[in-house]
């Protein structure tokens, strides 16, 4: 029930968005966002039928870019692990 | 979203791990209070990437679970209402009352639907203006909010055969309890979701009253495995903190219009938790000015007298004192088809996550 799931605004009906979540289409009421609403295209995150927060496309980014600071650290441990044979992770 | 992907990126939760086993000396205990979080630790396996000395604890952030039994019984006892249409997450329906469940009062004939979201509810409201609906408000702050919106539209439409039984709660009385009550802990994965609507700013207190750290996390493994390094992180240099991991979608604020809507329609009043008993001030009651929305008002019914299960072991396992495996009916007389607990009703509950990632792998 606590589970909330991210998903790309279609349309907008009123104060109605119009959802995708993977294939399937659902409806989330707007009337919990603040200030300027979504536009088709945004992501919210939503929870029993209403979008409770607009997704940041920028911090999603921002997370992504420290990940891939990690693919650096990966080639080093792959090749500590070439080196002295052992499974580090 | 495009980007689930990513944050399940196998390499990316490895190198995380080796991150924490790089720089974790000390003991760390530390819980998740939200179940979707447990959930997700479970399903990933991420318990087997950490060092030892690293425990995660699971907690009570499943509403399902810590709703009291006496709640149960009352939504019962207003099902057997002729004139009562009542409507519910689907999460209720198989928690066992002292002697029936919702399930087995729909199988007799009782007028119980499942709904997904509150606006059904108002719909079948307007269907059925003979009927009375009532609908069981249950949930954190994620969920209170909807409930919120829900009866004010209600209000606006003129809708006074729809009324609300609440039991919803807020979270941060039952984490200050549990430190209370003497669980060891060195830290909180704080609930993402919760935090969404509330900010970050509520668990400011857990630092600085306790010493203890919170990192609200996401839902996705490498979301997890970066929550506990920053918790690592906060150990390691003495520094606790409220930080925000899951920083897509909480912000320290929160969602100010949900807060508005809490505020014009509930107050807040002392509550019964399983596991922790009455919390004071951590439960929500409709106020008065909305009393024409609040069936527990509205309807005087007779409930029975509580009977608590004996032997189920729940409200240790939601304060983290024992582990589902400690219970004797686990995976016996308690299973998610056939469920002794609350916990193991939940998709969302510890006993419930155990038995279906641990037990069976
Ligand atoms: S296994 Fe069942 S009976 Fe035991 S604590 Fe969990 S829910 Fe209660």
């Amino acid at each position: 029930m606590c589970l909330s799931v991210p998903a790309r605004i279609e349309r907008i009906e009123g104060d109605t968005a119009i959802c995708s979540v993977g294939g399937a289409t659902c409806q989330a009421s707007l009337q919990l966002l603040e200030g300027q609403l979504p536009q088709p295209g945004d992501y919210v995150l939503i929870h029993t039928g209403f979008a409770i927060q607009k997704i940041s496309e920028e911090e999603a980014a921002e997370t992504l870019r420290i990940f891939e600071a990690f693919d650096e650290l990966n080639q080093q441990l792959d090749e500590e692990e070439r080196q002295t044979g052992q499974r580090i992770v | 979203m495009k980007y689930i992907d990513e944050y399940r990126r196998r390499e990316h939760v490895l190198a995380l791990a080796d991150l924490i086993r790089r720089e974790s000396r000390k003991p760390l205990r530390i819980m998740e209070v939200c179940g979707g979080h447990t959930m997700a630790l479970r399903r990933f396996g991420l318990h087997s990437l950490l060092p030892d000395h690293i425990e995660l604890i699971s907690g009570p952030g499943c509403p399902v679970c810590v709703t009291s039994r006496q709640f149960i019984d009352q939504a019962i006892a207003l099902s057997r209402q002729p004139e009562i249409i009542l409507t519910t997450y689907g999460d209720l329906n198989r928690v066992p009352g002292s002697s029936s469940s919702l399930e087995q009062e729909k199988a007799r004939g009782g007028d119980i639907r499942i709904v997904y979201s509150i606006l059904d509810a108002l719909t079948i409201a307007a269907q059925n203006p003979e009927k009375q609906v009532v609908f069981l408000g249950i949930g954190f702050e994620t969920t209170s909010p909807a409930t919120a919106a829900g009866i004010l539209k209600a209000q606006m439409a003129g809708l006074f055969n729809f009324s609300v039984l609440s039991a919803h709660k807020i979270m941060p009385p039952a984490m200050a309890a549990l430190i209370d009550q003497g669980v060891n802990l060195h830290g909180y994965i704080g609930p993402g979701h919760v935090s969404t609507i509330t900010g970050s700013k509520i668990y400011d207190f857990i630092p600085q009253k306790y010493g203890l750290g919170v990192v609200i996390s996401g839902f996705e493994p490498t979301d997890l495995m970066q929550s506990v390094y920053m918790l690592v992180r906060q150990r390691e240099t003495h520094r606790p903190a409220v930080e925000i991991q899951y920083n897509r979608v909480v912000t320290r604020e929160g969602n100010l219009k949900a807060q508005q809507l809490l505020e014009e329609v509930f107050e807040l009043r002392d509550d019964w938790w399983r596991g922790l008993g009455v919390l004071p001030q951590s439960g929500m009651a409709i106020r008065t000015r909305y009393a024409d929305f609040d069936a527990g008002k509205r309807f005087s019914v007779e409930i029975e007298p509580t009977r608590e299960d004996k032997g189920c072991l729940c409200g240790e396992v939601l304060k983290g004192l024992k582990k589902p495996t400690d219970c004797k009916l686990f995976g016996k007389a308690c299973t998610p088809s056939d469920p002794v607990g609350a916990c193991m009703v939940s998709s969302e509950g510890t006993c419930a996550a155990y038995f279906k990632y641990v037990t069976i792998q």
